[in-house]
């Protein structure tokens, strides 16, 4: 049976390669699915996983999901009310948690306790924003990362960003990467996840990841 | 640091075809820059850059097209530039599957809107493409429509304005070396990535390995963009990370 991907149009985000990775990746894992692009709650409400996507500003990004009558209703009942399965990538996992501090101070759907900040490398010649290709490190087992090639020669992820998410609970944090310090690279909590990372730019590692998504089961 | 330098293939589009030619054996169509997009995601680029040098308006539907199907085939980031001179012409390229887009002449004639780019769509996809000749020593202007026009305007000077207008990335092309295969300007480059906080793509000169190499420990860039050495095949994206490894460079062999 065919499941339903929704990947949720809020005004932000590469919502075609998104959608074009994901049906990619299901087409290589060998999973039925439909991968559709909505700005209907009752979309979102029907669909059997639910992904955020994501670029720009955090303030920005929470006013365009705010822009779009009950989509966050939808989200709220959907992922944390129904359980179904949900991925955030890049601003759409920053969204996710309490706080944003990017320029101003605003209100995240506050799923994973914390703050998303500037990063601030400790060797101050690193570039901001953190742009490129950079590895993963789990800080746990997770259906997610099954399969993947992680640590310091592991297979690579692609970010850009210069905002991060420090997670105040250590254990919602799936996988580190390193800039001059730690960085969130995913969280992690019941049917929930977000990439800091873009899996639909990151090739090898994103494909898979994406293949692991829609074979999750929390 | 674990950050990886990134390399970057460049392609010259020109009315939804690439131009100076792209000489990879399997290729089926070496006009076709879709064709060659996947040939150097197979190969493990780091990023593609799309140039279009299209003169006319009713052009940009074709790059449009292309650049949607280059997003579909190809999981890895994409720079479009050429001719972005409004809103709605990042907008066009963002929604057609653009992950970053450079703005080249607009960032010299029109400041602020730079800055109204940043704001709309976020720093990280802002490239600012600045190409500059040498004009004294240790002074580099700025030069527009390819090379073709002076602008006086101080390199250094401009990048960092850019930058502090909100442009997420740099693309530094030395109109002296473009083409040359003499090696990047190392100075231009060095003094413009260690005067401002964002990345730098060091551009324009490249004739063998150790040009990249030398981009990266001696100019300080973050990645370094090349096209005829990978278009025509004397070397592979795999060589060039090879060899920049050797030379210890922290590279992606994935």
């Amino acid at each position: 049976m065919s499941q339903t991907v929704t990947i949720v149009d809020y005004g932000s985000g590469n919502l075609h390669s998104a959608a074009k990775a994901f049906e990619r990746a299901a087409n290589e894992a060998g999973i039925a699915a439909t991968i559709r692009v909505t700005s209907d709650p009752a979309e979102v409400r029907a669909a059997d996983r639910i992904v955020l996507p994501g670029v720009g500003a955090f303030a920005d990004c929470r006013r365009g999901l705010d822009a779009v009558s009950g989509m966050v209703e939808a989200l709220e009942e959907t992922v944390r009310g129904k359980g179904r399965p949900f991925l955030g990538i890049c601003v759409g996992m920053q969204l996710m948690a309490s706080r944003g501090l990017e320029y101003v101070t605003t209100e995240g759907l506050n799923w994973i306790a914390g703050d998303v900040a500037l990063i601030r490398p400790q060797d101050d010649s690193l570039k901001i924003p953190h742009m490129g290709w950079n590895t993963l490190h789990p800080q746990d087992e997770h259906p997610l990362l099954a399969g993947i090639e992680t640590g310091p020669s592991g297979w690579h992820a692609y970010f850009v960003h210069s905002y991060a998410l420090t997670a105040a609970k250590p254990e919602e944090v799936l996988a580190l990467t390193d800039y001059g310090g730690p960085v969130t690279a995913i969280v992690a909590r019941d049917n929930i996840a977000g990439t800091q990372f873009h899996p639909e730019k990151s090739q090898k590692l994103g494909l898979k990841l994406i293949g692991n998504f829609l074979r999750w089961a929390p | 640091m674990t950050l990886k330098t990134r390399i970057i293939p460049c392609l010259d589009v020109k009315d939804g075809r690439v131009v100076k030619g792209v000489k990879f054996v399997d290729l089926v169509d070496a006009g076709d820059p879709v064709e060659a997009a996947k040939a150097y995601d197979a190969a493990g680029a780091d990023e593609l850059c799309f140039l279009d040098i299209t003169a006319s308006h009713e052009a940009r539907g074709t790059l449009l097209d292309v650049v949607t199907r280059t997003a579909e085939a190809c999981f890895m980031p994409l720079t479009v530039g050429g001719g972005v001179r409004k809103v709605e012409d990042i907008r066009a390229l963002l929604l057609a599957g653009a992950d970053k887009v450079a703005i080249n002449t607009a960032a010299v004639t029109n400041r602020p809107f730079v800055k109204e780019a940043a704001e709309k769509f976020g720093d990280q996809c802002i490239v600012v493409a600045i190409d500059a000749k040498q004009v004294t020593p240790g002074r580099w202007e700025i030069f527009t429509h390819g090379g073709r026009n002076a602008t006086g305007i101080d390199a250094i000077a401009f990048a960092r304005e850019v930058v502090s207008l909100g442009a997420g990335e740099l693309l530094v092309t030395s109109m002296d070396r473009d083409g040359t295969k003499s090696g990047y300007d190392i100075g231009l480059t060095q003094r413009i990535a260690d005067a401002v906080s964002v990345p730098v793509i060091a551009s324009g000169g490249v004739g063998d390995l150790d040009d990249l190499v030398a981009g990266v420990r001696d100019g300080h860039a973050s990645a370094v963009l090349a096209a005829s050495i990978f278009h025509f095949g004397t070397y592979s994206i795999p060589q060039a990370k090879a060899h920049m490894a050797a030379a210890g460079l922290a590279m992606r062999l994935d």
